[in-house]
């Protein structure tokens, strides 16, 4: 069976975001950018489902910039078969990027589709439910563990009280936790064939989709920054600080 | 304008998100409703019934809500939304799982993790690990929104006498169903409930020294969370894990151990009310943001401190 794997671009977590100061956004020019890190276990998790013997052929998928081409590069050096951008230089948002999916899964027909349970720039948390609701299919969200069987996957989901197991019926989407595994390291031999690999370029229009952006966004600020605090030299103090001073205890 | 919250419950009682969404539901200005999609769930409905300031209840009590499975309760949600102007549920992973699906088979937008309501169609959110605030507005028939619950306060629980109305079940698609949960058992509050939270990092070096972190939280009535770094290191299960994609939190107290403090765990404790940090780094990064900074060995400041509370 085919899985395809959405991977996005984004400011590298390491980055300590800037805002503009027009408030129009925040700096990503000259920044350091990298593939989503949860899109990294999802890519990571279809190799390993491929290595299993469950997967046949693995497609990474990415909907932005021409820059995407490098974190689609990636995905094949961790190990995707092919790679097919969906070129825009617009901005996009989660319902658009579900749109776009949905036709290139018609058109692919895998069983599975894993995604990152959220990007870490914009932090929606929307897109893998969103195409799972646009194509009718089950979802197992946050995913800490998923099992394939015949015609069936068995997710085990992170949620606020611990842990919950789904069973969905294939095809399905599963979206990542980060227990879900640990990405390998790409290495220089597999960088060199990815780079043999096919990336095929499409348009939105070719695709017929509307990428346009539903909400506006009207500004973008720097959050309430918190006063310096002062360091104590001893748990005595601390515990008199806490008593008298902020009362909270 | 009538915005409806979707309850989050365990069919005998409200989760105190609820609260706190019906909360920034109220802020919208209109009516309010709240829907309680489970099974034998009366309890939770006539809890739901009391909150101050809601104007009606609707119940759906069939089997298929036993689990909250996004499947069926989006197809539910989505069969009365003609009738709201706002849709909205807390920003847990009751939420965040079912109310994306929701928004897709409306065709709008859903706004994320909202932590205040500047107009009925205006709304501020962090991005970027909330390193950023970015205000949206949506032009959306239908507002889908989930609620950071730190952001808003929990309304009132008791006082109101909402009436309460059944509403028809959908039929379940089938395709998903539930298996099992492991949830963790505690005496201790929940964490995103709790007035104290005590937290460990990586800097704790193993899951058995969580006991001294246990022990001072036991003292102070507190929570236990930890850091990613310590749940990725196998010391704690993931449901205590504080930051960007793990619990959002805002206590009156956060003492924060063996943390360095890397923007991915700030983003989920930064608005606590008095921040607390041991640790014997003094460069680390979470001094930046600590009301009360302690550069010390953490396995005899804790028991130490836990000594001292009395």
């Amino acid at each position: 069976m085919k899985i395809l794997v959405p991977v996005k671009r984004v400011v590298d977590f390491n980055v300590k975001v800037r805002v503009k100061a027009d408030g129009s956004g925040v700096e990503t020019a000259n920044v350091k950018m990298s593939m989503n890190p949860f899109d990294e276990i999802a890519m990571e998790e279809a190799v390993r489902l491929k290595e299993a013997g469950v997967a046949t052929e693995l497609i990474a998928v990415s909907i932005g910039p021409t820059q995407c081409q490098e974190t689609l590069r990636t995905a094949l050096a961790i190990g995707a078969d092919r790679a097919i951008l969906v070129e825009t230089a617009a901005e996009t948002q989660p319902l658009g990027v579900a749109k776009a999916l949905k036709k290139l899964v018609e058109k692919e027909s895998p069983q599975l589709v894993i995604l990152g349970k959220q990007a870490i720039d914009d932090d929606s948390n929307q897109t893998g439910q969103m195409l799972a609701a646009l194509l009718g299919w089950p979802q197992g969200t946050f995913a800490s563990k998923v099992k394939v069987t015949s015609g069936e996957a068995e997710v085990t989901r992170e949620v606020d009280g611990g842990l919950e197991t789904v069973a969905i019926k294939l095809p399905a989407i599963v979206t990542t936790d980060l227990r879900l595994n640990e990405p390998r390291y790409v290495t220089l031999p597999n960088i060199m064939k990815a780079k043999k690999k096919t990336l095929e370029i499409v348009k939105p229009d070719d695709l017929g989709v509307d990428l346009a952006p539903r909400l506006k966004t009207l500004k973008v600020q720097e959050p309430s920054k918190r006063k310096a605090g002062v360091v104590v030299k001893t748990v005595d103090e601390l515990v008199s600080k806490l008593k008298n001073e902020s009362k909270v205890i | 304008m009538v915005a409806l919250v979707i309850a989050e419950h365990d069919n005998a009682a409200l989760k105190p998100s609820t609260l706190n969404t019906v909360s920034a539901a109220l802020k919208i200005g209109g009516p309010v409703h709240v829907l309680v999609a489970g099974q034998q769930c009366a309890n939770a409905a006539a809890a739901a019934a009391k909150i101050q300031g809601i104007e009606k209840v609707r119940v759906a009590d069939a089997p298929q809500y036993s689990h909250p499975l996004a499947e069926s309760l989006a197809a539910l949600v989505v069969s009365l939304a003609e009738s709201y102007s706002h849709i909205l549920a807390p920003a847990t992973t009751f939420g965040k799982n079912f109310l994306p699906r929701v928004a897709a088979l409306l065709d709008v937008a859903q706004i994320s993790d909202i932590i205040a309501v500047e107009s009925p169609d205006t709304f501020v959110r962090p991005i970027y690990a909330g390193n950023a605030l970015a205000t949206v507005q949506s032009s959306d028939r239908v507002k889908v929104i989930t609620v950071r619950t730190t952001g808003f306060e929990a309304a009132k629980a008791e006082g109101g006498s909402a009436g309460i109305e059944p509403v028809t079940a959908v039929a379940d698609a089938g395709s998903s169903r539930f298996v099992s949960q492991e949830l963790t058992k505690s005496a201790r509050p929940e964490l995103t409930a709790a007035r104290i939270i005590v937290s460990g990092g990586r800097g704790m070096g193993n899951g058995e020294n969580f006991k001294i972190l246990e022990a001072l939280a036991d003292k102070l009535g507190a929570a236990v969370g930890a850091s990613r770094a310590a749940v990725d290191s196998g010391f704690v299960p993931n449901d205590y894990q504080v930051g960007q994609t793990g619990k959002v939190v805002a206590p009156e107290l956060y003492i924060a151990v063996g943390i360095s403090g890397a923007i991915q765990h700030l983003a989920g404790m930064k608005d606590s009310k008095v921040i607390v940090a041991i640790n014997k780094d003094a460069e680390a990064p979470i001094f930046q943001i600590a009301d009360y900074g302690l550069v010390a060995d953490l396995f005899q400041a804790v028991p130490e401190l836990t000594s001292k509370l009395n």
